[in-house]
């Protein structure tokens, strides 16, 4: 296998090492989430990686469940998983609770945040909430060519440092820095690249709170992925999460995130429409 | 293990609630309060804007488009343009394939028969089957193949959104939420992704009134059969320098009745079984982005006109053969279609409509539009007339052979307008809804609303003497 470092292959095209392999996903390696704020373009990469016709649209909201598709890259196969737009993990909505499950639950290998160079700010929100909840995270800077009409320039690698997890400028409508963030991908997942994310520290009261509290939700619920996060929900009293832990929905939805959704959402994306 | 005790999730709860109070009353603002602004740091390094920027076309063409005075205007007159172009361009080539298609008929026809082929073998793959695809692909194709790719375009402008924006006074009024104005613009794609892209809206009582009235919008089905009978019927009495015009223009109409009941009805719901107030929201108008040509037409060639197509081909072909059979078994002389159908007729009289539609739209259930094309085939199928069908054939044979007349024309618009989701729609309501309760409700809503208002528009007409 060979070791890709990030960059020096902006010049070759975005298919050279890469395999669509649209709705074959009966067997992957990997599995993909492609998470951000609504309307950043997490179709068009989707449709750009996996060869299929998910339908875009210029509109927050266009994607209200989960479409999946495959595709390969440097002989390993990956399943993708396209999300609905979210602001938030704490939102209500059924879009973004879709989304959320699939973050905290879906145990995905990697969670690819798409976010909108024109406005980062507000598109960091949801990053510092991915953060929290898991390592393996790479932000995609999408949406470049419109920052550079615009006047707006982003230095990625400052990004990268601030926030811990490798940062890739892309414009997904073209391709450009797509093979980049493949690449990225795949060494994020492999370990080459170590993420230190950046997470919100508190107070060392909160800290010690939400420590035991997780220990004690580790406990009750083997395998659940994301403890910590739980735990900081239910300090902050969050009913929807005292619901899931008193009913035991949480085991629920650990189970169901990696089956539910699939076969609807297969059917969506060859008919390319929700 | 054996002395463990158990942990149970109400002991988790309770360990919550006692930490809690030691953490102080302001630590959730200082968790989001210290995210915001560890966002804003992390920007402030990492992003330049270049400070001499120009004027911003984005935001002057919003100010036009989303001004209180020009919005609506300026979106009436959007979809009054797009109807006239799909109206203008899809004449010829309709009556192009319609000649091309019936013309195969006859000739396949002929040849079953000189190689001596039963009758009734002929019969019912040609004249029945074969005719409703022939009906269905020179109805609806040429319509589709205009109006999907320029609706697409406005899509994948962002002109979507700034719908929702012109509109969301009248939903609040309604006592409905502001984003249904996108699931209504859905609609007019597809009513079942309309159902579908309802999940934006957060309140489930506002999502369920804007699931109950998705389906007074035409979707893209039910446009072909609309601009059908605006070209055919209510432009021919006009003069023909004039009939696309007045055609766009009717066709505007019936859109804009739909998006009347959608109101009025979201009113009711919300001040009955569907109590409550309004919700506020905020809503991102998107920057414009130049539509991407290979996109668009995959979009709207692809996924919507052969999708469309497809679904009325699947239904089309049974209901030309039951059409068919109905048309070809005797009873006392007489054939069973034109039973049922003169069974149904006093029942299609009082709606303004006949007994025909009515059957029609019994068989078309499955997808109901195809309705028309059904119709057809009943009037037509039953005689054994195989002249290829133009519009003006079209009229003659509807108004001199059963009686059309406008009231006709302009009911069934409405009941096309206004009846029962397809299938395919009350399915998606169902899964939507989790609910039996609200999908019957959906079906009884809109059929009541479509027999209700055809009756009155008949009985008002017929009140005043116009027919």
């Amino acid at each position: 296998m060979t070791i890709h470092t990030t960059s020096g292959c902006e010049g070759c095209p975005m298919t050279a090492q890469l395999e669509q392999m649209g709705l074959k996903l009966d067997k992957f390696d990997r599995i993909i989430a492609l998470a951000g704020n609504p309307n950043t373009g997490k179709s068009t990469l989707f449709n750009a990686l996996t060869g299929l016709n998910q339908h875009t649209g210029n509109w927050p909201g266009k994607t209200v469940t989960r479409a999946e598709g495959g595709y390969v890259f440097q002989n390993v196969r990956y399943k993708l998983v396209d999300l609905p737009g979210t602001y938030s993990l704490l939102s209500a909505s059924q879009d973004e609770e879709v989304a959320r499950n699939f973050i905290l639950f879906g145990q995905p290998d990697c969670t690819v945040v798409v976010t909108d160079a024109t406005a980062l700010e507000r598109n960091l929100n949801l990053v510092l909430q991915v953060l929290e909840i898991t390592d393996k995270v790479v932000v995609a800077v999408n949406l470049m060519d419109e920052a550079k009409r615009k006047g707006i320039e982003v230095d990625t690698r400052s990004l990268a440092r601030d926030l811990g997890v490798p940062a890739i400028p892309i414009t997904a409508r073209n391709g450009e820095g797509v093979q980049t963030l493949l690449s990225t991908i795949a060494s994020v997942i492999s370990g080459e690249i170590a993420t230190k994310p950046l997470r919100i520290k508190g107070s060392e009261q909160f800290q010690s709170a939400v420590n035991s509290l997780s220990e004690e939700i580790k406990k009750l619920f083997p395998g659940v992925p994301n403890a910590r996060w739980l735990a900081i929900r239910l300090l902050d009293g969050d009913v929807r999460v005292k619901e899931a832990i008193q009913t035991g929905e949480i085991n629920e939805l650990v189970n169901s995130q990696r089956r539910s959704d699939m076969q609807f959402s297969s059917r969506m994306a060859v008919e390319g429409r929700q | 293990m054996t002395t463990y005790k158990e942990i149970t999730p109400q002991d988790i709860l309770l360990k919550a609630d006692a930490l809690r109070p030691q953490l102080g009353s302001g630590f959730r603002d200082e968790i989001v309060q210290s995210m915001y602004s560890e966002a804003q740091r992390i920007v402030d390094r990492a992003v330049q804007q270049d400070k001499k920027q120009k004027w911003d076309l984005d935001q002057r063409i919003d100010r036009l488009v989303t001004s209180p005075i020009f919005g609506l205007p300026i979106m009436l007159l959007i979809l009054a343009a797009i109807f006239w172009l799909t109206i203008v361009g899809a004449n010829v080539p309709s009556q192009l394939l319609a000649t091309g298609l019936f013309w195969i008929e006859e000739q396949a026809a002929n040849l079953f028969t000189s190689v001596g082929i039963p009758w009734w073998i002929t019969g019912f793959l040609w004249h029945g089957v074969y005719r409703g695809l022939a009906w269905v692909i020179s109805v609806m194709l040429p319509p589709m193949a205009i109006f999907f790719p320029v609706f697409t375009i406005l899509e994948d402008l962002g002109y979507l959104p700034r719908v929702a924006f012109n509109l969301d006074w009248l939903f609040k009024k309604a006592g409905a939420h502001g984003k249904q104005a996108l699931s209504m613009a859905m609609g007019f794609g597809c009513n079942a992704a309309g159902v579908i892209s309802t999940r934006v809206i957060d309140s489930p009582r506002e999502r369920l009134i804007a699931i109950l009235t998705n389906n007074f919008v035409p979707c893209n089905g039910r446009f072909p059969t609309l601009i059908m009978l605006a070209t055919v019927f209510v432009a021919a009495s006009f003069p023909p320098a004039f009939a696309s015009f007045v055609a766009a223009g009717s066709v505007l109409v019936v859109v804009l009745i739909g998006v009347f009941f959608t109101m009025l009805m979201s009113w009711i719901l919300s001040r009955t079984v569907l109590k409550g107030e309004a919700s506020a929201f905020t809503l991102e108008l998107p920057p414009y982005r130049r539509p991407s040509i290979g996109r668009i037409l995959y979009t709207s060639l692809i996924d919507r006109t052969i999708f469309v197509l497809w679904r009325a081909i699947l239904t089309a072909a049974p209901a030309g053969a039951v059409i068919w059979i109905l048309g070809n078994i005797f009873v006392q002389d007489v054939s069973l279609a034109n039973h049922i159908a003169g069974f149904l007729n006093p029942f299609g009289l009082l709606l303004g409509l006949d007994g025909v539609i009515l059957l029609a739209y019994i068989i078309a259930i499955p997808a109901n539009e195809i309705v028309v094309p059904t119709m057809m085939m009943v009037y037509m199928g039953v005689g054994m007339m195989t002249d290829p069908p133009s519009y003006n054939e079209l009229y003659s044979l509807l108004v001199s052979g059963h009686g059309w007349t406008m009231l006709t024309a302009v009911n069934l618009m409405l009941f096309s307008l206004l009846h029962n989701p397809c299938a395919t729609t009350i399915i998606t309501i169902y899964k939507e809804t989790k609910s039996m309760r609200w999908t019957v409700l959906s079906v009884v809503i809109t059929l009541g609303t479509a027999f209700l208002v055809t009756f009155l528009v008949a009985s008002l007409v017929r009140l005043v003497g116009w027919v």
